[in-house]
């Protein structure tokens, strides 16, 4: 089959590699139609998250139909088309079973690694490092698809394909986001980054009873879809100093609910980030924290920081003192999109969220690497490409 | 002696587990055609064991140890063993020992259960072959030497008996390898209610007793980290399969590294020692 192989930083190729098959009771192995380029990819293919190998195959957002089944798949069948989950949970350690699937013991076949620098193992993912589990993705003709189960949700014939790529990833953790953020019946919720994951918290924020949502990012086609189809407030961080924006914008409380759908890569103009780009230069940090700094600052006192976007080891400079003394909570975690899933694909069946605008861009897989090209460098309005291998 | 033994000794963990008996098997005796096997030869054995990994790697290991130990000290067990008696042997030989414990989201009764079930532990004991079931205490266990190696796989099996020499239904069970193991090995798994329906938690401690010769601390201290980690990811394997009812795995998916048509991506149990440095 074809699939895009990870082959070193920034060089992504479609190359002939086997067939998946099946190897445990409860796989499925799933023909492709749609996969879909995501933001935590970028912080691979730039090559900020270590323990990639060359010969990888990415992608953790992706649907298709059931070609064969694991003879501990029962609830699924051949033929089925299905939305798959992008984390890969097992349905029953004690994390899985109370909902926190993106935990899961026993997912991660490399879990030692891990173990090493966060003292435990969190879930693997498909399609990224061997730290996550090392699983091959979702961007080629098949995949297979571990604890098949509980990941894979049969789609509602009311969804388009482009709407049911995304409820593997870009919903579910824009969901999360807004769901972590404890959002009360009257809330003014901050989204810093519109991006996929960004526009998908504007809409849940709102579906989860905020009365405003401001959206901040620098990217006029961003910021215009968040006013268009999230019907957030917009600031573009370019222009306007946030943290006064903000504050004039809500009486002087400051908003709050605060979520960062940024995370690792976040970029401005201010000292701060050319500080944290020469120390990730240098090697003494890893991640460039602007956005979780300023949502800090930003957030009312007693409010919610909710951390979405990903942060891989270690921040600098995060204002302790702040969140201690404002009585901030801070939430965060990757997708627990097991849980999700099945309410998610109920609202946008009844037309309560739509996810298909995300969808700007569609390339076959061959085409793989300047998908990714255009979505790092934003070209062309690029919200996300989806390719259809 | 290793610092495994701490948390058991400093009363943390209540565990005793009995001494895997020096039986003598453990020392190694070397024949008339092997003497003239040198330090480099060791050497080799000793590269080669832990590239092959698992039980097999280690023993080869530990071989390769003895053989640098002795061509560098001159210690030559040929005559020892010509002059053996049992009531000159002098010292014990080191006992490595390994604890881990994780919590496993079954009922206790389940967990030990299928723990008690000897020939279940090889589903989930990747050095482990077979083990089969002689009666209620004694078991006959046949250890995985890797195939994926000429010198490996010209080593005779390595194998044993065992006894289990105390057992509490539910919550606990002691055995021990009999007198005449290859490696005198001994273990005790300890099943405890976690608190808050959390589950079942598991103690294991496993003891080995080493070759003799293998005193060096060098030696000690490669072997040590090596066992530590498969006794460790055998747990975890132990959780998965009670859990998930699968070990999850990569072995045989597609990558870039394999063509197609070619034979299907190898097996990955280097993982662990091709991995250096940071990760995430
Ligand atoms: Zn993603
Ligand atoms: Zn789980």
């Amino acid at each position: 089959m074809k699939a895009l192989c990870y082959n070193g930083k920034y060089d992504l190729r479609v190359e002939r590699v086997p067939d998946p098959e099946i190897l445990n009771p409860r796989d499925a192995i799933i023909k492709v139609s749609k996969t879909a380029v995501c933001g935590s990819d970028l912080h691979l293919i730039n090559g900020y998250i270590p323990t990639m190998k060359e010969g990888d195959i990415i992608g953790h957002e992706f649907m298709g139909e059931v070609v064969e089944t694991g003879k501990g798949v029962t609830n699924l069948k051949k033929g089925d088309r299905v939305s798959v989950a992008a984390t890969i949970s097992c349905g029953h350690c004690n994390y899985c079973s109370t909902g926190s699937y993106s935990l899961c013991d026993n997912s991660n076949p490399n879990a030692f690694m891990p173990e090493k620098i966060m003292g435990d193992s969190p879930a693997a993912i498909f399609g990224y490092t061997h730290s996550f589990g090392g699983y091959a993705g979702g961007h080629a003709e098949y995949v297979r698809v571990p604890f098949a189960d509980v990941g894979m949700f049969k789609v509602d014939e009311r969804l388009t394909d482009e709407q049911a790529v995304f409820l593997g990833d870009a919903f579910p953790t824009g969901f999360m986001g807004a769901d972590m953020a404890g959002i009360q019946p009257g809330d003014t919720v901050a989204v810093w980054g519109c991006g996929g994951v960004g526009q998908m918290a504007i809409q849940s924020a709102f579906l989860l009873g905020a009365e405003r949502v401001i959206a901040i990012d620098r990217e006029p086609s961003r910021l215009e879809t968040a006013r268009r189809v999230g019907r957030a407030e917009t600031l573009d961080f370019s222009k306007v100093d946030v943290l006064e924006a903000l504050r004039e914008m809500t009486g002087g409380r400051g908003p709050d609910r605060c979520i960062d759908c940024v995370g690792l890569e976040a970029v401005d103009d201010s000292a701060q980030y050319y500080y944290d780009k020469a120390k990730q230069f240098l090697g003494l940090e890893i991640d460039r924290a602007i956005v979780l700094r300023q949502a800090i600052m930003a957030c009312r006192k007693g409010g919610t920081v909710s951390i979405l976007g990903v942060y891989a080891g270690f921040v600098d400079s995060v204002p302790m003192g702040a969140a201690m003394n404002k009585g901030l909570t801070f939430k965060m975690g990757q997708l627990h999109a097991q849980k999700y899933i099945p309410r998610l694909m109920e609202y946008v069946a009844n037309g309560q969220a739509d996810t298909s605008f995300l969808a700007t861009h569609s390339l076959s897989l061959e085409e793989g690497m300047k998908g990714y090209d255009m979505f790092n460098k934003r070209t062309d309005d690029v919200m996300r490409v989806v390719f259809t291998p | 002696m290793a610092k495994t033994t701490d948390l058991a000794k400093s009363g943390i963990i209540d565990m005793a587990p009995v001494d895997p008996i020096a039986s003598g098997s453990s020392r190694i005796n070397i024949g008339e055609t092997e003497r003239y096997i040198s330090v480099g030869g060791g050497a080799l054995l000793t590269t080669v064991g832990l590239k092959t990994g698992g039980f097999g790697g280690l023993m080869l290991t530990a071989l390769g140890g003895y053989l640098v130990y002795r061509g560098a000290t001159g210690y030559c067990a040929v005559s020892h063993s010509l002059n053996r008696d049992t009531s000159e042997e002098k010292t014990e030989t080191d006992v490595l020992e390994i604890s881990k414990s994780l919590t496993i989201n079954k009922p206790r009764a389940e967990v030990y259960a299928f723990w008690r079930k000897l020939e279940n532990l090889p589903k989930f004991m990747q050095h482990l072959e077979s083990v089969t079931e002689h009666d209620n205490k004694r078991s006959h266990w046949v250890a995985k030497v890797s195939t994926g190696n000429k010198i490996a796989r010209a080593l005779p099996a390595v194998e044993w008996d065992a006894e289990i020499v105390e057992e509490d239904e539910n919550s606990r069970i002691v055995w021990r390898s009999v007198p005449g193991a290859t490696v005198d090995n001994s273990g005790e798994v300890r099943f405890v209610d976690a608190p808050g329906n959390r589950g079942t938690e598991v103690h294991a401690t496993i003891k080995y007793r080493a070759p003799e010769g293998i005193v060096g601390e060098a030696v000690l201290k490669l072997l040590n980290p090596a066992l530590k980690q498969m006794v460790k990811e055998d747990i975890r394997r132990f959780k998965r399969l009670l859990e998930a009812g699968e070990i999850p795995t990569l072995e045989g998916q597609p990558s870039g590294r394999e063509k197609e048509g070619e034979a299907f991506y190898k097996k990955q149990p280097t993982q662990h020692k091709e991995y250096e440095g940071v990760v995430l």
